[in-house]
């Protein structure tokens, strides 16, 4: 379907002059927009199809484990009867139990705290970033970028040691004696927000920076030689024009943390309810793949929003760039 | 005013990079420590990486991510070079919007949706799991993410020179070998870096679309961890880090000489 849209509604706007190597150009300029795109509606839009079908199937015992399988032996009647077999029983199951209820609440509370948390922590280090010497600016970008280069798993991992009741964060707060009992980090949300903040924190810093430095900060010193005061400026020139970058910032942070499952993982325990982490138990541990595709669908639905929001904010910077 | 201005913003650059930095540190550190208590210091040792050598586990795991992580990574440097310049260079085509979003969908979908998706993917055409079902699905994100690099490349590229080569008789596939792949070469390189590290890091979706006999680096380490945290798991970490750390530097070594040769180059030809 989508292939053959695509096939014949090529046309390059470089204005193909029709000379010798016309033809062969014509091809591969379809070639260039063809392949990715394929690639793509195969390994990317038709899973996501697959995934709707089989939340619509019920579960079987056998492999796979759901029903109906449309299979091309049936023909054409078979396919309109095994059509008729697909159900939204699994979504009225979801909605029926308070569990799944409460998991994609608790997703997107823990979600938007940790994305309000990473903007408060990231903005001062971007405009510090955006202020510093020019020289000095490559650097700093390269130190906030390399820890995204470094495993995730691993800086998450690295955490545990950190805050578990006889890590490195208890045993420092008990030496200088703020604090005479360990403090239960590990295994609550607490841990989880940290976890969270740490590791998107570039992500909120780096479109942060590039809008804040493109920034004209003579705007700034122009306020306050009208006498407006620093914390009026802030909110009246800097965050307006930061906000693209806080828009970006904030969706690449949010999106990401509604799905996460390694995080809630290793340090929220076992009682987190996150809906990445129910998704990941009902089908590796009850094998239950027609509801964790369902699972999966509403998690989608409640990004759509989200996702479209981050990809207008990236269409108007793109459009600024050029 | 300005002094105390900068002083806040010095400080906050500082403490941020502490926080990034910190627990890295201290992973490295520990993974020195003589004591196999992870979080109490019994002096240096370097034992830890004996006996990640020892681990045939792991080592095999290590192989099977270094495996995918190239292959997956030339396969997805090409398609997401192809996919940035159909997006920069065709501005209409029939399906170009579902097309976009297909390219940047992939950045922030959560690991668990598109893990889940591929594995329903595999199993409905009857496909087996195991290696070449994780590089599949590691080409497939991983490129959406070189189309980006490449992309915001591409958009400050002074399409003149490229049509001046033309004017000069040059085809279009040597317009693009001598004029175009040159300029954009730095970004395909990060670009595919960048998907390589993707690989050598993705936990969730090679859990879902691996299969017997493809354990990735990621997924050993994570199932150890989740059974208690060892000094051995922090040497591995610490090896890791090295080895993605280098890469990073020497890239950014050679960018940079690049870089100041063009410019003197530059300045060369303006004399003259």
């Amino acid at each position: 379907m989508a292939q053959s849209s695509v096939s014949d509604g090529i046309g390059s706007d470089s204005a193909a002059a029709p000379t010798a190597g016309g033809i062969g150009r014509a091809i591969g300029n379809r070639l260039v927009i063809l392949v990715p795109y394929l690639w793509l509606v195969v390994f990317f839009l038709v899973p996501f199809l697959i995934v709707f079908k089989i939340s619509l199937s019920t579960t079987a015992i056998a492999m796979p484990p759901y029903l109906p399988v449309f299979g091309l032996e049936d023909g054409i009647s078979g396919f309109f009867a095994n059509l008729g077999e697909l159900t939204l029983d699994n979504y009225l199951w979801l909605t029926g139990d308070a569990l799944y209820f409460n998991a994609y609440v608790s997703s997107i509370v823990i979600a938007a705290v940790s994305t309000v948390l990473t903007l408060a922590i990231g903005f001062p280090i971007a405009y510090g970033m955006a202020r510093a010497p020019t020289s000095l600016r490559p650097t700093l970008l390269m130190l906030v970028i390399l820890p995204f280069w470094t495993s995730f798993l691993i800086r998450v991992y690295a955490w545990i040691g950190i805050l578990k009741p006889e890590g490195l964060l208890n045993q420092f707060l008990m030496w200088t004696g703020i604090i005479d009992e360990p403090l239960l980090i590990l295994n609550t949300h607490t841990a989880i927000y940290i976890g969270i903040v740490y590791s998107y924190l570039p992500f909120m810093v780096l479109p942060l920076y590039s809008a804040l430095e493109k920034m004209d900060y003579s705007l700034i010193e122009a306020a306050q030689d009208l006498g407006c005061p620093p914390i009026s400026a802030f909110w009246k020139i800097t965050f307006p024009l930061a906000l693209p970058g806080v828009v970006a910032g904030s969706m690449l942070v949010f999106i990401p943390a509604m799905g996460e499952f390694v995080i809630p993982d290793l340090l929220g325990g076992s009682q987190t309810l996150m809906i990445g982490k129910t998704l990941w138990n009902e089908f590796f541990n009850n094998r239950d793949w027609p509801v964790s595709s369902a699972v999966a669908v509403i998690l989608l639905l409640l990004l759509v929003v989200p996702i479209m929001l981050f990809q207008q904010a990236q269409a108007r910077a793109q459009e600024k760039g050029r | 005013m300005n002094t105390t201005w900068s002083r806040f913003n010095i400080a906050s650059v500082v403490l941020g990079f502490a926080f990034l930095y910190l627990p890295i540190v201290l992973l490295i550190i520990f993974s020195f420590n003589e004591s196999k208590l992870v979080t109490v210091w019994a002096g240096f040792s370097t034992k830890w990486y004996g006996e990640l050598f020892r681990n045939q586990g792991l080592i095999d795991a290590a192989w099977v991510t270094a495996r995918v992580g190239f292959i997956s990574a030339s396969f997805a440097t090409v398609l997401g070079t192809l996919a940035a310049l159909a997006l920069t260079r065709y501005t209409r085509f029939r399906g170009r919007v579902l097309f976009s979003g297909m390219v940047f969908a992939p950045l922030v979908m959560p690991e668990v949706i598109t893990g889940l998706s591929l594995l329903l993917l595999f199993v409905a055409i009857g496909f087996d799991r195991g290696f070449v079902t994780v590089t599949l699905a590691h080409i497939t994100f991983s490129m959406c993410f070189v189309a980006v690099v490449v992309q915001s490349r591409l958009i400050t590229f002074d399409r003149s020179l490229e049509e001046a080569a033309m004017d000069l008789g040059a085809t279009p596939v040597k317009t693009f070998f001598a004029i175009t792949l040159p300029v954009i070469l730095p970004a395909i390189i990060s670009g595919w870096m960048l998907a390589f590290t993707l690989s050598l890091d993705d936990l969730v979706i090679a859990s879902f679309t691996s299969g017997p006999g493809a354990t990735t680096l990621p997924m050993k380490i994570y199932s150890q961890v989740r059974l208690g945290v060892t000094p051995e798991i922090n040497a591995a970490c610490t090896l890791l880090i090295a080895v993605v750390a280098t890469g990073v530097l020497v890239a950014s070594i050679v960018n940079k000489s690049r870089e100041v040769q063009r410019q003197r180059d530059e300045q060369a030809a303006q004399r003259n």
